[in-house]
C-alpha cells in the first residue's frame, strides 16, 4: 500500500500541524508515501471561478506526475480532495476534455495525463483500502469517554458527482473512525454543512455566524471535540470561535463558552495511536486543547 | 408492508412549539412519500396539512425535508428512504416560517425572485428579435431555465442560513439566466447591482443547491458564472473578485496559495478591512500558522509559471 501524498497550500502553510501529524500517523500505521514535492496548488474552487481550463491543466500536472510514479494519490484536505478528484473524474470520463487539456499540459511542461489514477483522501484510505479493524489493532491509548463532533464540511462530500465515496446525506465515514478509536461520536446539526471558510476574507459576519452554529450545536451536543477532515474547516472553526462565541453568549446567555478544540483527523488518530499531543503539533491550535488532552490523559 | 413515518406537527391555534408524532400505514414498493401522506390525511389524520399538485415532480409545491434533507415527496420513494436511512423523518423545509404542519411562508423566496426583476426588459417590446439572439440564449442558458420554484435551494442555503438578506440560489439563477439573453436592455446594471451586499459575492459555494435542486438547475454554478462575467465585465474591485483574480495570480507566480500574502493582496488599500485582520494575524503568527510571504516559491513553480503562459496564449 503505496501513495503520492499530496499535502495540500494549507499542510504546508497556514496548517503545518496537519503535514505533521499525517507523516506521524502513516508511519506508524505502515502506509508508504511518497510526497509531491513539487506539488502545485489545486486551484480550491477559486482558480476554476477564474478559468476552468486554467484549474483543469493545473490538476492534471498533479495527476500526471502520479501516474508516472505509478502510484494514486493520497489527499489530506477536504477541498483538495472534492476538486483535484472532481477533476480527476472529469478527465477520466471525457477524453474529448482530456486531450484539450493534455495539448496544453504537454506543450508547457512536457507532460500528459492518461486518466488512471485513483484520488483517495485519507480518511477514506483509513475506511476501504487500510481498513477499520486494522486500524483498531493500532489503538494503545483509546478514547474512551470522549465524545467527538465529526465535521465532514462541504467537499468531501458534495458534488457527489466529484466525490462519491460516503453517502452525502448520511456519511459514515467519520463516525467509524471515531468508533474505532473508541471514542462516542456525537449526533447534531451542521455535520455536513460549511463552516464559513470561503467567505472568510470578504464577509467576516457571514463566516462567523456560521461558525456559531456548528460549533454550538456540536458543544450543545456535549461534545468534547470537533474532527475534521479539511483543513480549511479547520481554519475557520478554530479561527473564528471566539468570535463566534460572542454571538452565542448573546443567543445562550453569558455563561456559554467557547473551547472546542478543532482536531484535524490525523491528529485524533495520533492521540489514541499514544503519539504526544506536541509531536502531533497541537500548539498550532488557537483554541487549546489542553481539556480534551487533559480527559484523555 | 407496514411501516412508521415520523412527521413533525404545528398548527399554531392549538401548539405552543413543533412536535413529533408516529403514523404507522400500509405501503407498497411504489409508494412515494407524497402518496403516504395523501393516505395518512385519508385514513388517520385529515387535519394533516401540506401542499401538493401535479404530484410528477413539475409544479414544485411539495417540498419538504425528507429525513433532513430538501426534496420533493412526489418523487421520493418511502422503501428508498427508510433504506438509506434507516427511518423516515418529514419535516417542514427548513430555514423558512412554518404556517402549520407542512406548510410554510414562501414569501421570502418570492421576494428574493422580484429583487433580480426576473423578466426581460426592453424599452420598446415591439421591435423584432434576431432569430440569432435566440439561438445564443439556446446555447448559454445551461439550464438556468428548468426552475420550478420549488425553494430547495433556498431552504438549503448555508449562506442563507447565516444571512437572511441574501439574494439566495433561485433568484441568481434566474439573474444568470437573463444576463445571457441578448433581449435584455439592462444587462451591465443588472450586473452592477448584483455586486453589492447581499449578491453574488456572499455565496459560501458549500454546493448544497446542486444537490438538492430536483431539476439539475446547479445554481451555484450559474452564480460562478455571474462572477466570471462580472469580472470581465470590469467589476474587479469587491473583496470577493479580489479573491479570485488576487488567489489566481499567487498561484500563477508561486505555484501554490501563500495564506499570508493573499489577504493583504486582497485588503490593500482597503485599510478597515485590513486594520480587521490585525488582530488574527498576530495570533496566526503566535501559533506557527503564517506562512513567510516572502519565502523563495517552493519546488515546481517554474512548471506552474510555464502552465499560466501558455494560458495566455
Amino acid at each position: 500500500m503505496k501513495y503520492a501524498y499530496y499535502p495540500g497550500c494549507a499542510g504546508k502553510g497556514a496548517t503545518p500541524e496537519l503535514h505533521q501529524s499525517t507523516m506521524k500517523v502513516v508511519e506508524g500505521l505502515g502506509i508508504a508515501v511518497h510526497e509531491l514535492e513539487a506539488f502545485n496548488c489545486c486551484g480550491a474552487g477559486v482558480i476554476s471561478e477564474a478559468d476552468p481550463d486554467l484549474a483543469y491543466t493545473l490538476n492534471a500536472r498533479t495527476l500526471a506526475i502520479a501516474e508516472a510514479l505509478g502510484l494514486n494519490i493520497m489527499t489530506v484536505c477536504g477541498t483538495c480532495q472534492g476538486v483535484l478528484g472532481g477533476i480527476n473524474k472529469k478527465l477520466q470520463k471525457d477524453e474529448a476534455l482530456r486531450s484539450r487539456i493534455n495539448a496544453g499540459l504537454k506543450e508547457t511542461t512536457g507532460l500528459s495525463y492518461g486518466g488512471t489514477v485513483g484520488v483517495k483522501h485519507f480518511q477514506w484510505i483509513l475506511v476501504k483500502d487500510f481498513g477499520v479493524d486494522k486500524l483498531k489493532r493500532f489503538i494503545t491509548n483509546p478514547l474512551t469517554d470522549v465524545s467527538i463532533a465529526p465535521f465532514y464540511g462541504c467537499y468531501i462530500l458534495r458534488p457527489e458527482s466529484a466525490t462519491g465515496f460516503d453517502d452525502w446525506e448520511n456519511p459514515q465515514s467519520l463516525e467509524k473512525l471515531i468508533k474505532a478509536i473508541g471514542a462516542y461520536p456525537v449526533e447534531y446539526d451542521g455535520r455536513t454543512k460549511c463552516c464559513g471558510f470561503p467567505v472568510f476574507l470578504e464577509k467576516q459576519e457571514i463566516a462567523t455566524e456560521l461558525v456559531e452554529k456548528r460549533v454550538g450545536s456540536a458543544k450543545n451536543a456535549a461534545g468534547d471535540a470537533m474532527v475534521t477532515p479539511c483543513p480549511l474547516c479547520h481554519m475557520a472553526l478554530d479561527f473564528c470561535q471566539k468570535d463566534a462565541e460572542k454571538i452565542h453568549r448573546e443567543k445562550e446567555g453569558p455563561s456559554r463558552l467557547f473551547d472546542m478544540p478543532v482536531l484535524h483527523l490525523p491528529q485524533l488518530l495520533g492521540l489514541a495511536m499514544g503519539y504526544s499531543p506536541e509531536s502531533l503539533g497541537m500548539k498550532h491550535h488557537l483554541v487549546p486543547a489542553a481539556p480534551l488532552i487533559h480527559k484523555i490523559t | 408492508m407496514r411501516i412508521t413515518i415520523t412527521i413533525r406537527r404545528f398548527n399554531p391555534e392549538i401548539d405552543v412549539k413543533p412536535h413529533w408524532e408516529n403514523y404507522t400505514l400500509e405501503v407498497g414498493r411504489e409508494t412515494t412519500v407524497l402518496l403516504a401522506l395523501l393516505k395518512i390525511k385519508d385514513e388517520i389524520d385529515g387535519s394533516l396539512s401540506f401542499r401538493a399538485s401535479c404530484r410528477a415532480s413539475i409544479c414544485g409545491s411539495d417540498l419538504m425535508m425528507i429525513n433532513g434533507m430538501q426534496k420533493l415527496a412526489c418523487r421520493t420513494s418511502v422503501l428508498e428512504e427508510l433504506d438509506r436511512h434507516g427511518h423516515l423523518k418529514i419535516a417542514p423545509m427548513a430555514n423558512m416560517p412554518v404556517i402549520k404542519d407542512m406548510v410554510v411562508d414562501m414569501d421570502p423566496f418570492w421576494k428574493k425572485l422580484k429583487a433580480v426583476t426576473p423578466y426581460v426588459v426592453r424599452e420598446n417590446d415591439d421591435l423584432p428579435v434576431q432569430s440569432e439572439a435566440l439561438t445564443t440564449i439556446q446555447d448559454n442558458l445551461e439550464n438556468a431555465d428548468a426552475c420550478i420554484m420549488c425553494g430547495a435551494c433556498l431552504s438549503a442555503c448555508n449562506t442563507f442560513e447565516a444571512s437572511s438578506d441574501f439574494l439566495g440560489p433561485a433568484a441568481l439563477a434566474k439573474a444568470y439566466r437573463i444576463q445571457v439573453d441578448p433581449r435584455d436592455e439592462i444587462r451591465k446594471n443588472r450586473l452592477e447591482t448584483l455586486q453589492t451586499e447581499n449578491g453574488i459575492w456572499d455565496c459560501v459555494r458549500c454546493v448544497y443547491c446542486v444537490q438538492v435542486c430536483p431539476k439539475d438547475v446547479a445554481p451555484m454554478e450559474q452564480i460562478v458564472r455571474l462572477r466570471r462575467r462580472s469580472i470581465a465585465a470590469g467589476f474587479t474591485e469587491s473583496i470577493g473578485a479580489k479573491h479570485i483574480t488576487e488567489f489566481t495570480k499567487v498561484v500563477g507566480k508561486e505555484g501554490r496559495l501563500n495564506e499570508t500574502r493573499l489577504p493583504i493582496l486582497m485588503t490593500w488599500g482597503n485599510f478597515k478591512k485590513m486594520f480587521q485582520m490585525i488582530p488574527l494575524g498576530i495570533k496566526m503568527f503566535i501559533h506557527g500558522k503564517s506562512p513567510n510571504p516572502f519565502a523563495d516559491p517552493p519546488a515546481g513553480h517554474e512548471a506552474v509559471r510555464a502552465i499560466f503562459k501558455g494560458r495566455k496564449k
